[in-house]
């Protein structure tokens, strides 16, 4: 019988030698760890990289103040298992120290600010390579992106110029005070993610499941309302039966409406969905190319 | 798709050259919405910036063009990576630009494909650029080779055309001296016949839809077969130095060909030293044996001085080759001109040494195939026999035989740049 490895070990292969690459190359790497699934799959994948040793990479999270309560219990968790340091960075702070000014409005969101709190992170704590669980297949500007990704002195990306990757040769080589973003899990898709938690048995933050929550309607999608979410006069707050398919902050996770209990059920939900998982985050829709003018800036 | 099935998959990476007015964004739209894999929300997207730029048609190309600039422009810069799947396959398309000025990015793309899709466009048949397109997948030595005729209903699909284009094409072939395996389709991505589904309009062909070759074409190279030769770069030694684990040293890396088994005495190079395998690993799965292209840590019996940059080879199979001289076909990347005598860095899988090139044995017109003599630098998109001399042996096998250990990478040491790739002919 031939020797072939399954999609999915072939995936996982790639992003565990990416992983050690990072490991090899650089002097202060991290895991930028959002609590969504994608991170959560990065970090399970850089504990098969180096076990029996601990991850040698600290996890950073931006925090913007405005995340659920579940995901700031499981990460907690899960540094405490790992054994691995975490490192929080505070959009809140970035606010009061007058680093960046909140939004105003109904559509109020902290996500861009997100960027400054992140850049100014990576500057206090030295980091020269920042991982994270960007995927290609996500959005039409992240389909461009490399695996080792240049950001120049001010954290930018310059898409028009590009290292050329070849073959699986990395080239993690910068100036002073440039860094890179590696992004271990570029070829997976939405579904390679749900279906290697499943093969894997990875826990994840119990929100991904469904559950009951206080929601409302606005733009064609459900959001959770939470106090930091500001709710125009005719907007009512139900309870609905939801879950996340992907999570940022609570100001632009899209909720789905959901009886999906097991893995199981969410890949059969996926399998059948027809818009995709970026369709529910509302710092996508305001251009066509936002993720792409956010990344430029130094973005996730 | 159920779940078992699904994690039973393989999957293949395919590579697509052309330029836009071939119809290559049009055909991988195609494939993508043909299998299903456009979202309901990506597709109102497209038709909504279709219908600001006046657009008549919805317009498939803007689903792969991602960047500000190429939709102002309407052209691809960058090689674009997009994903899909079907019950059989998972599929990776690397979306290169057809330009003569983005060669660069097509030798990216085709470096890590299993399969070229060239794009004729049937008014035009065989131009220049389906001779360069061909040429550097046949350089970066893709295993298939697939030709798109395409545009068939403005050619009311004439069977005679096609056999003309099909033959004019194996001419260019054994012109380059490709060993690839090569398949004709005729096509009209526009209107998808032949790329997902059967064309009742083409009733001469009976060849398989682009889609079913995709689905079926063998995947046989990957290299991890018993009888091949067992490459293992080390790239990282895992130490714990923990309580539980006081004395572990996990040589850690994938496997770049071959399969590895606990047992067998193996050989450390460039050094020589010479052990056998205690275990094999994957995180704490321990297992008998191992093949490319799986990430391992593998344990030895002896305590011997090997660090990142060594390869680990079977001693009873052929050895590569180590040497401070290389022979290697060379793709410049840069606007900065590949100078003689500079100094780059050179890195091949995960070692990495100084180097120099000693001369420029010849220059490929990749237009006419022709050999040009006398030249002393190289500019950005040219491609070219050279000679270099390193600093330090390196290992490696000739890329003809392994595509992950016959290839190489030139960084310039002032600007940390990608300059170039190498694929090496002999040491």
């Amino acid at each position: 019988m031939a020797n072939k490895l399954t999609h999915l070990k072939e995936l996982e292969s790639e992003s565990v030698y990416v992983l050690r690459e990072v490991a090899a190359q650089f002097e202060r790497p991290a895991i930028l760890f959002s609590g969504g699934k994608d991170s959560i799959v990065v970090t399970h994948l850089a504990y098969k990289a180096f076990y029996p040793a601990k991850i040698p990479f600290p996890l950073v999270h931006i925090d913007t103040g405005h995340n659920f309560q579940e995901t700031l219990d499981y990460r907690d968790a899960l540094v405490q298992k790992l054994g691995v340091r975490l490192i929080v960075g505070s959009v809140q702070e970035s606010i009061d120290t007058g680093r960046v000014k909140e939004e105003k409005g109904y559509n109020a969101s902290r996500n861009r600010l997100q960027t400054t709190t992140l850049l100014d992170t990576i500057e206090k704590y030295k980091f020269d390579a920042c991982i994270g669980g960007a995927r290609r297949d996500e959005e039409k500007a992240r389909a461009k992106e490399r695996f080792f990704s240049h950001r120049d002195e001010f954290g930018q990306w310059n898409p028009k110029n590009q290292r050329p990757e070849l073959w699986n040769i990395f080239n993690g080589k910068k100036n002073m005070g440039e860094h890179f973003r590696v992004f271990p899990i570029s070829n997976w898709t939405e579904m390679d993610v749900w279906q290697y938690i499943y093969q894997e048995q990875i826990e994840l933050p119990s929100i991904y499941f469904t559950h009951e929550r206080r929601c409302f309607f606005r733009d064609g999608q459900w959001l959770a309302a939470e106090p930091c979410m500001k709710l125009k006069p005719d907007e009512e707050v139900v309870t609905q039966r939801v879950r996340c398919r992907t999570i940022g902050d609570i100001s632009c996770t899209g909720l789905t409406l959901s009886e999906a209990h097991s893995l199981e059920e969410i890949i059969g939900e996926i399998a059948a969905t027809r818009v995709t998982e970026r369709g529910g985050r509302a710092d996508d829709k305001r251009s066509e190319t936002s993720m792409e003018d956010r990344k430029k800036e130094g973005y996730f | 798709m159920n779940t078992k099935g699904y994690l039973d998959m393989e999957l293949l990476r395919f590579t697509t050259a052309g330029s836009v007015d071939d119809g290559k964004s049009t055909l991988i739209g195609r494939l993508l919405y043909d299998s299903k894999s456009i979202f309901e929300d990506q597709l109102e997207a497209v038709e909504e910036a279709s219908r600001s730029r006046g657009n008549e048609e919805v317009n498939l190309a803007l689903l792969t063009d991602g960047l500000r600039a190429e939709r102002e422009q309407g052209i691809t810069i960058d090689v674009a990576y997009r994903y899909f799947a079907t019950p059989k396959r998972k599929f990776i398309i690397a979306d290169t630009p057809g330009h003569i000025q983005y060669t660069r990015n097509m030798v990216t793309g085709a470096s890590t494909a299993d399969l070229a899709i060239i794009l004729i466009d049937a008014r035009n048949g065989v131009v220049e650029q389906t001779v360069r397109h061909t040429y550097i997948a046949v350089l970066l030595n893709i295993p298939h080779i697939t030709v798109c005729v395409n545009k068939m209903d403005l050619i009311g699909f004439s069977e005679d055309q096609f056999e003309a284009i099909r033959k004019k094409y194996l001419e260019v072939l054994r012109k380059i001296g490709a060993h690839a395996e090569v398949n004709f389709i005729p096509i009209s991505a526009k209107y998808g016949d032949n790329v997902v589904k059967d064309s009742d309009r083409i009733p001469w062909y009976r060849g398989g839809t682009l889609m079913h070759l995709l689905e079926t074409v063998p995947i046989g190279h990957k290299s991890g077969e018993e009888g091949d030769p067992m490459r293992l770069p080390v790239q990282y030694v895992i130490r714990p130095i923990s309580d539980k684990f006081p004395d572990y040293r996990g040589y850690a890396g994938r496997l770049a060909s071959g399969a590895l088994h606990i047992g067998e005495r193996v050989r450390l190079l460039p050094s020589g030293l010479e052990s056998h395998v205690k275990a094999i690993y994957q995180a704490e799965k321990a297992m008998e044996s191992a093949f490319a292209p799986a990430s391992v840590s593998v344990l030895l019996t002896d305590d011997i001085d090997i660090s990142r940059g060594d390869f680990m080879v079977s001693v009873g199979q052929a050895q590569p080759q180590v040497s401070q001289s290389l022979q290697m076909m060379c793709c410049w990347f840069n606007e900065q001109e590949m100078q003689l005598n500079k100094r780059y860095l050179i890195r091949n899988t995960v070692s990495e040494t100084v180097g120099v090139v000693k001369s420029v044995d010849y220059r490929v017109d990749i237009n006419t195939l022709e050999h040009l003599e006398g030249v002393t630098s190289l500019k950005m998109n040219d491609i070219a026999q050279v000679t270099l001399r390193l600093a330090q042996p390196m290992v490696f096998d000739r890329y003809v035989e392994n595509r992950t250990t016959g290839s190489v990478i030139f960084i310039d040491p002032d600007s940390f740049e990608t300059v170039g790739a190498g694929m090496i002919v002999d040491g």
